[in-house]
């Protein structure tokens, strides 16, 4: 389980990590903790999948990549064949299973918007299901901060 | 498809130039920062750089919006955040903008878009990812964007997740 120190380290880096020469001990002040206690700390709640990262998040489109979300309506009993060939593609980053007539739902990264529409018409070819793709128009910021 | 999708419009347009020494860094870092008590000075010395260097071109991209944030990112669902809900909203066009940023700036949403419709299947064109610790606790947030929304919801639902079935970083070759 969390203890309260945990949840005062995710609560405070969700906000941001410095770039200096010990941003570890600059955190760690602001939280009242010693440098090799973040440190440790932070090791173990990445071990343990409380936090499923720590360090910068890139802005893949400002890279010249191209993302989009995708979604499928699948039957019940050709979802588990569905989930294999899409969970095969290297350009599907995360899938998740919804509680919808659209019951599939993934991102899918490439290296430019070419790949991606390579990637959706494979998956509509070797799955037999149209594939709805849902590219953001517009993103409204926000940056996620849950209270833990 | 894709091609036509107009990207996210922050408040940095131009292409930013990145250089041989960004990507490196980048692809040093996608993966995380390391834990130690100079974890730049990590970096630099794998990558044969000067420190100084490294701390000078991760602030650029933090200004330049190459990098949203360096942070860490809870587990929703290990940290107690066991209902995710992507609510999904029919507004017009024309106050999509507008209405979408009032969203956004709504403290339990994560992250707000607007997307294409689909008709006459998907009519949704408002995104809204909220999380609670139950989905009567989502429940009560999505209660709180429609009284937001107000008449210019013309239909709503939310799509709670069941399964997460894949989940890689999203790694970018640079």
């Amino acid at each position: 389980m969390l203890d309260a120190i945990d949840r005062a380290i995710i609560n405070h880096l969700q906000k941001g990590f410095p770039v200096c020469p010990r941003p570890y001990a600059k955190s760690a002040a602001e939280l009242g903790l010693t440098e090799d206690e973040l440190i440790t700390r932070l090791d173990m709640l990445l071990i343990e999948n409380r936090l499923s990262r720590f360090g910068p998040m890139y802005n893949a489109e400002r890279l010249g990549g191209a993302v989009t979300l995708a979604a499928m309506q699948v039957p019940k009993d050709d979802f588990e064949r569905v989930a294999g060939i899409v969970n095969a593609l290297p350009q599907v980053a995360h899938n998740y299973e919804r509680e919808h007539a659209f019951n599939m739902w993934f991102v899918l990264a490439a290296e430019n918007p070419e790949q991606l529409d390579a990637a959706i018409a494979d998956i509509a070819g070797r799955t037999g299901y149209p594939v709805f793709n849902m590219p953001k128009l517009e993103e409204f910021y926000i940056g996620l901060q849950l209270e833990v | 498809m894709a091609a036509t999708a107009k990207m996210a419009q922050g408040p940095h347009t131009a292409e930013p130039a990145i250089d041989a020494i960004d990507r490196w860094i980048i692809a040093a870092t996608q993966s995380g920062l390391p834990r130690v008590r100079e974890p730049y000075h990590l970096i630099a010395a794998d990558l044969d750089l000067d420190p100084t260097l490294v701390m000078h071109r991760l602030t650029r991209m933090l200004q330049a919006g190459i990098i949203r944030r360096i942070a860490a990112v809870p587990n929703h669902y290990a940290v107690g955040y066991t209902a995710n809900g992507m609510s999904v909203w029919d507004v017009a066009d024309a106050h999509v903008h507008e209405l979408g940023r009032q969203v956004g700036a709504l403290p339990f949403v994560s992250h707000a878009y607007h997307r294409p419709r689909h008709l006459p299947v998907w009519s949704y064109n408002l995104f809204a990812m909220v999380h609670g610790r139950s989905r009567e606790e989502v429940g009560q947030q999505v209660a709180r964007i429609a009284e937001l929304l107000g008449g210019a919801c013309r239909a709503q639902d939310v799509l709670y997740s069941t399964r997460i079935l894949k989940k890689t970083g999203m790694r970018i070759n640079v």
